[in-house]
Formats: structure tokens, sequence, C-alpha cells
């Protein structure tokens, strides 16, 4: 809402600067964004009179004006326009002026002739036709105002404005108008303020016998006022009026449409003008659409209405969109003879869903949306007719037709003031509250509030200790500390997350943020199986775009992405974590499950399977979890991601039974999707899952009394007999006295036949009860490679 | 005898002067004092001498073996210490050459600053606590008093799923969940993800993250939020931090105000930074509306609450001075490596 200062005068008078006026306003709840002094980019630009315009001697195009600007001198000026003749009235700009668009004017020669100035155009001086009707858009602003010459063009042309821009929330309608703002800037600077009410003589005449109005839905429209206004003069309106529209952001149209714009703008109440002529029957019937109706707005589009929406229609067809737009057919033309004006009140979501579903938001539909003051319609249409009058446009009928004028009674809530300052934490005099209460139009009673209709969002008690509080000052009430004791912890899965980030970051991994919505091609960029049951995501309705149209069922193509893009930067290296969520649906009118996830993805520093694998069993580690089984995933495997891995360098993690984790490298033709020309390495680890997993507390175990007997092993197998396998074998051979089993080597290649390998492990004993002797450590050695014999391993 | 034990004497430190190899000590110390040495030899000779010499050569004799013995040492000290020095010289490293060590990873800025606030509010007793991203309506806004067709639903412009279930557009959906599930009091802290359907540039994103803070119990006052900003906002950027209240609108807080913190790099003088305000909007406030307490089956006429709510992208591209929102999101290990 900009409004004007020059027009909130004729309510209040405000001394403060623009800039105090601002931050007062906004300290008592009327939020300023900002505030532009009209002309405020125009200097030094006065009225001048061309006293004679000759031709250039030097140019065709180019004629030379003398001008009076209000001193001793004549001044010369070198133009190019050709619709100036001596005589005319015209903004110069003076030799250092300055104009919109960081526009600075020196004086100069042009073509050998000197010129002192500049003659301006509209345009040159930020305005446009619509300001002044009278003026060319394509040529020198030929001034038909009351001014003379050296007059400031600022004083001459009426740009003396400042527009202050305020941001209004959504439960103060009543503020989206210059009356609305009034009252609450005289309760801010306690200045007296009176509610206007409009008056007007009127032609004699009973609109009833030109006009009737039926309320079809009247829960839709609460009420509807109808106004004539007989044998218009259409013509551009007054420049105050066109001042004040202009200074509001609203572009002047011709004096009957602006009036219906000033209203609004000076009431709150959006009102509609209709040519009489085309209301056919003479009939208004306020009803919901009808199947397959449609309409031309006033923007010339063609709209399809459906029959949940209001219209005004007379007795063939809709005329106007109720609350939203008017048609085209119906609106004021030049040859408009009588106007019907409306005044009404419509449901505001019944407006809210027309105008979002018709797409087209206008000035109208944001007030009624919000909720209007039925209240607000008399006042208004009075105003209307009134203005009427004094512009001299037409001749008003001295009655209105009224429908749904049953009386709203003025909202009671309770005032305690006790309890209001309780609620805030303060020591307000009671006669202070009802003072700040009274200046925004609150009828205070002993223990209640008459709270004005125009009010909507007084509801309780709360809403009256805002009101309270923000003239008391927001900023004066004083701070005090919380009471009581409170213990709060970290849950489980909290400290869990945490010591994850530790875990990870300490083992060389950044973290990541991604977003949670992806693209479903994403599911093909890794490979995912066509029938797997991620390729099912939450979808949502209204995306941006696809590739943020569904929510993810698997955090690795988001990690994916960053891997590829932290490639393509040249990166050379990226060891990355995220712990991120998954939405997993659960039924179509049910909230899917969020689990959270730990992904991992590296690339370069030498990072290989083993790494990301180490990086896998570090974390675990970290968690307390040492008994986790890692094999290649040949049987079932609970990772549908399973296909994005290099099928020959992929693991999963199990621990107590469960598969927890994947692991491995991505598949070639996988991270060439990506555009990875470098091996990178994945994990996912389900770390929901892991919170059911118990960790057995920390105990102290007694650090070794006796020696350890150390033995070493070598043996060549199959290639493809796991190392987990081995060792296994040797544990359950060596039995109690095993201390560790530490592998050493895995060699391939020359002196290893085909398809072999050779593996060499450090075996570690010891007993707590007395140093193991070499027989008992020979004995266990020799059922290890009794053991190890029976695989078929060559023990060398 | 007793010019042939001063001649051995300063014999021996001549040559004991000449020696720069520690080896060549040792056969110096035979030479002179060993079994077959120079002064063994002469003492040898000490029985031929008269009973009145005998005493004082012998004394001599001892004095000149000690003497020897000393200057040996001393000699052996200090070829041990110039060896040492000249290692030392030779180990000179360049100090200046980088470390090494295995590499830490980081955290993203915004959960550095994520726990430094959950770390503030866990000290001040409040718990934390999270809620589904993917929402029912009517926890995103039907309880939080904004009904179907309300206007203030516009502001925040919504990811739909379907026509019961959106993506949540603010973290107080969660506020609902606890007011539901646990009797007051209640001190928590909801920190999370939340979506609206705005384009990405430098300062929008579709997902960002909202903290929310909520106390109920009985007796709660304005006032105790004015104090809770307070502390919350001192702890997080300094004692020296002021902070404005603003009146302002929210459906699900009445009365309520909106928070800005006065301008870092002007102390609210007004600058560029601060658009002349001289403060910086930092976030929404208030005391919960009479109308969510009912709707969570908590007795307004019993208890009251407050609650506030921050995006934690803008305190932390205010923490380190990053002007372009992507970044966050774009996670280039030049960017996540400043932190």
């Amino acid at each position: 809402m900009n409004l004007s200062m020059k027009w909130l005068a004729d309510y209040v008078k405000i001394n403060a600067e623009p800039k105090k006026f601002c931050y007062d306003m906004t300290m008592t709840g009327s939020k300023v964004e900002g505030y532009e002094v009209e002309g405020g980019k125009i200097k030094n630009v006065v009225v001048g009179k061309l006293l004679s315009v000759v031709p250039h001697e030097n140019s065709d195009h180019l004629v030379v004006c003398q001008v009076d600007v209000g001193s001793n001198e004549p001044i010369q000026i070198v133009t190019g326009a050709n619709n100036v003749k001596a005589g005319d009235l015209v903004p110069v700009a003076l030799d250092g002026s300055d104009l919109p668009g960081n526009v600075h004017i020196k004086k100069g020669k042009l073509r050998g002739v000197e010129s002192n100035g500049m003659l301006c155009s509209l345009g040159e001086l930020g305005l446009t036709v619509h300001d002044f009707p009278y003026a060319i858009e394509d040529g020198i602003f030929i001034l038909q105002e009351d001014c003379k010459p050296g007059d400031d063009i600022h004083d001459a042309i009426g740009l003396n404005d400042v527009s202050v821009e305020f941001e209004i929330t959504s439960n103060r309608p009543d503020c989206l108008s210059v009356i609305g703002l009034a009252r609450e800037a005289a309760a801010t600077y306690a200045l007296p303020f009176e509610e206007p009410k409009p008056e007007y003589n009127g032609v004699p005449g009973n609109i009833s016998d030109s006009l009737s109005v039926v309320i079809e839905n009247d829960k839709l429209c609460k009420r509807y006022i109808g106004g004539m206004v007989k044998n218009v003069k259409i013509a551009p309106s007054p420049r105050w009026l066109r001042e004040r529209l202009r200074a509001s952001g609203v572009r002047p149209i011709n004096n009957l449409v602006d009036i219906t714009n000033y209203v609004m703008l000076e009431y709150g109440q959006p009102m509609h003008a209709f040519d009489s002529r085309f209301i056919v029957g003479n009939e208004i019937h306020v009803r919901n659409a009808r199947e397959g109706e449609t309409i031309t707005t006033l923007d010339g589009a063609v709209r399809e209405l459906s029959p949940e929406m209001l219209v005004i229609a007379d007795t063939e067809k809709p005329v106007a969109v109720a609350g939203v737009m008017g048609g085209e057919y119906s609106g004021i033309m030049d040859d408009t003879v009588d106007v019907i004006f409306e005044s009404a009140c419509f449901d505001g979501a019944s407006v809210r869903r027309t105008a979002k579903k018709l797409g087209m938001r206008t000035d109208s539909s944001a007030r009624f949306e919000k909720g209007l003051d039925p209240n607000g319609c008399m006042p208004a249409i009075t105003r209307a007719l009134q203005l009427v009058e004094i512009l001299g446009c037409g001749e008003p009928l001295n009655t209105v037709l009224g429908c749904g004028m049953k009386k709203h009674e003025k909202k009671t809530v309770d005032f305690d003031p006790k309890w209001i300052n309780e609620f805030l934490g303060t020591d307000i005099p009671r006669e202070d509250m009802v003072k700040y209460l009274e200046r925004i139009g609150f009828d205070v009673v002993l223990n209640k509030i008459r709270v004005p209709s125009f009010r909507i969002d007084i509801e309780g008690e709360a809403d009256v200790a805002e009101e309270v509080a923000r003239f008391y000052g927001y900023n004066s009430i004083p701070g005090a500390p919380l009471k009581g004791v409170a213990n709060a912890k970290l849950t489980p899965a909290q400290v869990m997350q945490r010591k994850l980030e530790n875990a990870c970051t300490a083992l060389g991994l950044y973290e990541i943020e991604t977003f949670s919505f992806i693209s479903p091609k994403y599911y093909d960029k890794i490979n995912l199986p066509a029938g797997s049951k991620l390729r099912e995501s939450v979808t949502i309705r209204n995306p941006l775009g696809e590739d943020t149209s569904v929510m993810r069922t698997t955090v690795l193509p988001s990690l994916c992405e960053v891997l590829a893009r932290n490639y393509n930067l040249r990166n050379p290296e990226a060891w990355l974590f995220e712990l991120g969520t998954e939405y997993l649906p659960t039924t179509p009118d049910k909230l899917p499950d969020e689990p959270t996830r730990l992904s991992i993805g590296v690339y370069g520093g030498g990072a290989d399977f083993y790494t990301v694998k180490g990086i896998v069993e570090e974390i675990f580690g970290s968690l307390g979890m040492d008994d986790v089984e890692y094999y290649a995933p040949e049987g079932e495997c609970a990772f549908d991601e399973l296909s994005m891995f290099h099928p020959g360098r992929v693991a999963v993690a199990e621990i107590g039974g469960k598969q927890v984790a994947i692991l491995g490298e991505m598949h070639p033709a996988v991270a060439e999707g990506y555009g990875i020309g470098t091996r990178v390495y994945c994990a996912k680890i389900n770390v929901a899952e892991l919170l059911d997993i118990e960790v057995p507390e920390k105990t102290y175990k007694p650090l070794p009394k006796f020696p350890a007997a150390t033995r070493d092993i070598s043996l060549v197998c199959d290639d493809g007999l796991p190392v987990a396998k081995l060792e296994k074998l040797i544990k359950n051979a060596v039995g109690g006295v095993l201390e560790k089993i530490k592998l050493f080597d895995v060699y391939k290649g020359e002196q290893i036949a085909g398809g072999k390998k050779s593996v060499a492990f450090s075996i570690v004993m010891r007993s707590p009860d007395g140093t193991l002797t070499d027989e008992q450590a020979d004995a266990a050695m020799k059922r290890v490679r009794k053991a190890l014999a029976e695989t078929g391993a060559e023990i060398r | 005898m007793k010019q042939a034990l001063e001649k051995i004497e300063l014999c021996a430190r001549e040559e004991l002067a000449k020696i720069a190899d520690p080896a060549e000590l040792e056969t110096l110390r035979i030479r002179f004092l060993g079994k077959k040495g120079e002064l063994t030899a002469i003492m040898k000779q000490m029985a031929a001498l008269s009973a009145e010499e005998r005493p004082a050569i012998g004394q001599l004799a001892n004095r000149v073996r000690s003497d020897i013995e000393q200057a040996l040492a001393e000699k052996t000290a200090q070829l041990k210490a110039e060896a040492s020095a000249l290692k030392l010289r030779e180990e000179k490293l360049d100090v200046t050459l980088p470390g090494k060590a295995p590499k830490l990873g980081k955290l993203h800025p915004m959960d550095v600053v994520m726990h430094e606030i959950e770390d503030i509010f866990i000290g001040m007793g409040f718990d934390i606590v999270s809620g589904p991203e993917v929402e029912y309506d009517y926890y995103n806004f039907e309880a939080l008093n904004l009904p179907p067709d309300h206007p203030a639903r516009d502001t925040q412009d919504t990811f739909y799923i379907n026509d019961n279930i959106l993506l949540r557009t603010q973290t107080s959906s969660i506020q609902v969940h606890v007011m539901e599930n646990r009797k007051p009091p209640i001190r928590v802290l909801s920190p999370g993800r939340v979506y609206r359907s705005d384009a990405i540039d430098a300062t929008h994103s579709p997902i960002f993250h909202q903290i929310e803070c909520l106390v109920v119990d009985k007796g709660i006052t304005m006032a105790n939020l004015v104090d809770t900003l307070n502390m919350f906002l001192k702890r997080l950027y300094g004692e020296e931090c002021a902070i404005r209240l603003r009146p302002h609108h929210f459906p699900f807080t009445e009365p309520s105000a909106e928070v800005d913190i006065r301008c870092f790099n002007c102390g609210g003088k007004g600058c560029s930074m601060c658009k002349g305000e001289g403060y910086v909007e930092l976030l929404g406030a208030g005391m919960v509306h009479p109308k969510v307490l009912k709707n969570c089956g908590i007795d307004p006429a019993e208890y009251s609450g407050f609650a506030f709510g921050l995006g934690l992208e803008r305190v932390t591209m205010g923490k380190y001075g990053i002007n372009d929102l992507r970044l966050l999101y774009e996670n280039d290990l030049r960017f996540l490596n400043q932190f």
C-alpha cells in the first residue's frame, strides 16, 4: 500500500519528517518498506516561457529558442522537438540540473550554437500521459498549469508529494486505506482523528425505478449496495485527483473509473462501475456462475467460470466476477451515459479461491480475500457519489439500493487489565490501556471492549494485549528470565548423529547439504532396476521443475551429483559425507517414512575400495559396533542401489543378521554417466536402523600380564576364497588364546599360479593365565595348518 | 724424575690439544695413563727413590695423573659437544615446509552454526525435537490457526503432495506435535528443513532450514520472550549485540513481533548493509496464539507460551559473510574447506 502524505494530511496533520514518520509507524505495527519523495531525482528544473523559436542555421531539424526562465535575461536553448512555439510554457532543465535516470544537464553547443539547458518531455521528468492527459508522449511537455516562468517544476505540476510504502499484514485489511493508516498515524502520535462522514445532495430520483438487486447466495455476499449516476461526462480527472492516484501507484484513466479507485484507496472498500446500458433487464443478480459460463474481463481475457465462483450478473449473463474484476463490455466507455456504482461485501475465502483459480489477483481481490467489513459499503458509495458531485461529472441519484442491510453489531471482547499485564509481563496502568485503545476506535465500557467492525482481527484478550503492547511500545517491555529448572539432553538418535559427524570429519570427510527432492531421472542415472520399489517416490504436485519433482527414496543420487560437480570443477579429490533423509512412501493418504541415512563418497587422494571400507569400519567402530560382517552381496541384498556399484567391488555390512550398509566402487558405466573420469567409491549406512542395535556398555579389560606368542603363516589358495573365510578358520582353529589375526600380505602375480593368491597372516596368541609355551603355540598352529589345508590351500 | 713427570704432563697437554677425533682420545689415554703407559713407566721407577724424595715425587705423580685425566675428560666433553652441535646444525629443517598429518574433514558451515545454537539451548534447558518434513496440512497450517483459504497461506508458497499432504513450510508444525505429545512445562528447540516454492537465487531456495523455539508453561509472559531472545542472541553474537522488537502478524502468535538485530557493520548508525535502518531483520516471534494452544489440547486459560523461529541460512550467511545462498547447497569443496 503506497500512501500519499498529502492525502493523509486530509485526515491527520503529521509534523514528523518522512524518515521519522516511517520509523514511528513501523514501531506501532504498520511496517514501512520505504518512502519516495516524488520528483526527488529532479533538481534545478523550472517553468520557462518560450519567447521565440527560430530554425537552427546549421541544422534542418533543430530549433533555437529564447526562453524566459524568470531571470533578468532570457536564456538560449537548442531543441530537436517540433511541437514548440513562442508563448508556450515548458519545463526547462537549467545548466547543472538533474533528471530521473541519473541524467545530468550541462550547457554546451549544438552544431555550433550555444544551448544553456534542455526543454523536457513528460518521459524526461519520469511521467506519462496518464499523469497529464493533455500532453503528448513524443515531444516537449507543453504546460497547461497555472504557473509562471521561474517557478520550480515540482510545485508547478504538483510533483511534490511523498509516497510511503507500507507492508500491511493480512490481518489488517482496514489499513489498506488512507483512512485506516490515518487512524493508525493519529494513534501513533496521540493526535485527534475523526471518522469521516461523507455526504452528498444528489438529484431526486428512486433508484428502484431503474435497477433491482437480488443476492442469490447470501453466504458469499453479505451486502450489496448499488448507486446510480445519470448523464455522466467522461473526462480526465482533475489534477489533484490524478496526483493522489499517481502517488498511490495507480494509473489515472478517466473521472468515473478514477473515482472507484480513489474510494478504494481512501476507504479500503473496492468499488465497481457498470455502464447501465449493458445491464440487461436492469436487474443485478449476485449468484454463482453456471456451468460453462464465460466472461471477457476488463483486461480483455476470456475467462471460464465454474459454479463455485460468485458473479454479478444481469438477467442473461455474468457482468463481473464478484470482487475480482469487471466484464469488458459493461465497463465505462467514452459514450457511457448512466453509471451504476457497486459497493459490496463478498466472502474473503471465495474471492481468494476464485482469483487464484482464474489466475488474476487484483487490488480488489487482495482486499476482499482478507475479509472486509460490511459496514464499510455505505460510507464508500456515499463518498463515490460525493466525488461525482465535487468533480461535476454526473448526476447522482439521491437514493441507493441496498441488499443484505441487516445490522452488523459491534463485537465485544473482555477487558482485563490485570490479565494483560500478567500476559505481557508489564505494569501498565489501566487508564493508559484505555487511552491506547480509544485512539484506535475501541470503546471501553467497564470490563468490556466494543470493537469497531472493521477490526476483523480482534477476537480475544490476546489480541487486545497486542493492541496495548504496540502503543505502549514492544521495546518498553522489560525482560524477565524464565522461572523453574529444566533438564535437557540430546536423544539417543541425536547423540548418534553427533558421533557420526565427529567420526566422519576425523576420517577426513567433508559434510555436504543436498536437496531432498530430485529428478526421477536420477534413478536411471544410478542404474536402479526398473522394478525397484525405490522408484516409487512421494511426488510433488506443483514442483518448480522436473529436477526437483520427487522426494528422494535414496540419498545416493544426491551424493553422486555433488561428486560429479566437484569433479567437473576440477577439484582433485573429494571426500564427502551427508547425514540425509530418505522419504519412503507408505500409503497415499499417509505420511512417508523419513529414515536418516549416512552417505559417503570419495575420489582422489589415494582412495580405493579399501579406503571406503576402512571408513565404514571406523564409523561402526566409533559407535562401539565391532561385530560387523562384510561380504560380497551374492544372495539377497537389502539395497536396490547395488546396481550402481562395480559388481566385483561391492560389499554389504551386516550386524546382528541385518544388512545395514552397502559400500563399494561406483560402476564404471554409472561414473561415465555422471561424467566422472576417475574411480569413485560410495557407501550408504542405514543410520536409523543402527539405533535398534544394542551396543554393550564399555568395561575395562585388564592389560595383559603375560607375553604373547606370535606366529606367521603364509599360504597359497584360490583367488576366489575370501580372506574373511580364512580368518574364520584360523579363529576357530586357534581357540580361546587367539588375540589377533593380522593380515600382512596378499599377493597375486609372478611366482603364483594363475587363479591363485598368496596370503600371509600374523597370528598373535596370548593366555591370561600364564606365558604360552612354544609347545602350546605350535600345537595351535598345527590345528591352523590342518584347517587351512582342508580348503585346498597350500601352506608355505 | 720430577722433570720427566713435568715433561709427560706438558707432552700430554700438547697432544691433547691437537686431537679432533674422539677415537684418538682413547689412544692418548692408553699412551699416557695405560698400564704400559708413560706415566705408569715413571711410577715404576718410584721404588728407586730415596725415602725423602718419594712423598714429594709421589704427590707430583698423582697430581700429573689427575690433571691428565681431567684434561682428557674436558676434551672428551668438548669434542662431544662439538659433534653434537655439528649434528644439530646438519639436521636443520626448513620449518616452513607444509606439515604432514591425516587431514581432518569439516562440518558444513550451516551444521556448525546449527550445533552452536543447539548447544546454547541445551544449556538453557531446551530439548531438541524434530518432526516430519512431509506433513499433513493440519499440522502445517490448520492447527496453527491458518484454516483453508486463509490469506496468510499465500505468503508461504507451498509444495503439495495431495490435498492433505504437503512439504512443511515452517518448523512451527513441530510445535503442534510437541504440544500434542507433551504436557507443559514445555521447552523445546525444533530445527529442520522447510520447503517453499521459491526459485533458487542468491537469497532464495526452495529448501531452507528453520530453527524454532517453543516454551509453554503457567505464567509465561512476553517479558520471558524478550529475556530469552536476549540471552540466546547475546550468546550467539556476543554481549554487544542489541535487538529491537517490532509489532507484526503471524497467525499462530498473538502478540506477534519481528525481531531486528543492530547492524554489526555500522553499529546502528545506518549503512548500506542495513539499508540505512541501523537494524537488520532477524527472526519472527510471539506469544503462542490461544487458538493454537487449544487446538493442541492445552487450556489457554491455564497456560501460556511463546515461540520464535529463525532461518539458519540467514544466520550462517551473516556469520561468515557469505553473499550467495546457492553456495550453501552447491557443496564445492573450495567453499566447504573454508570453515
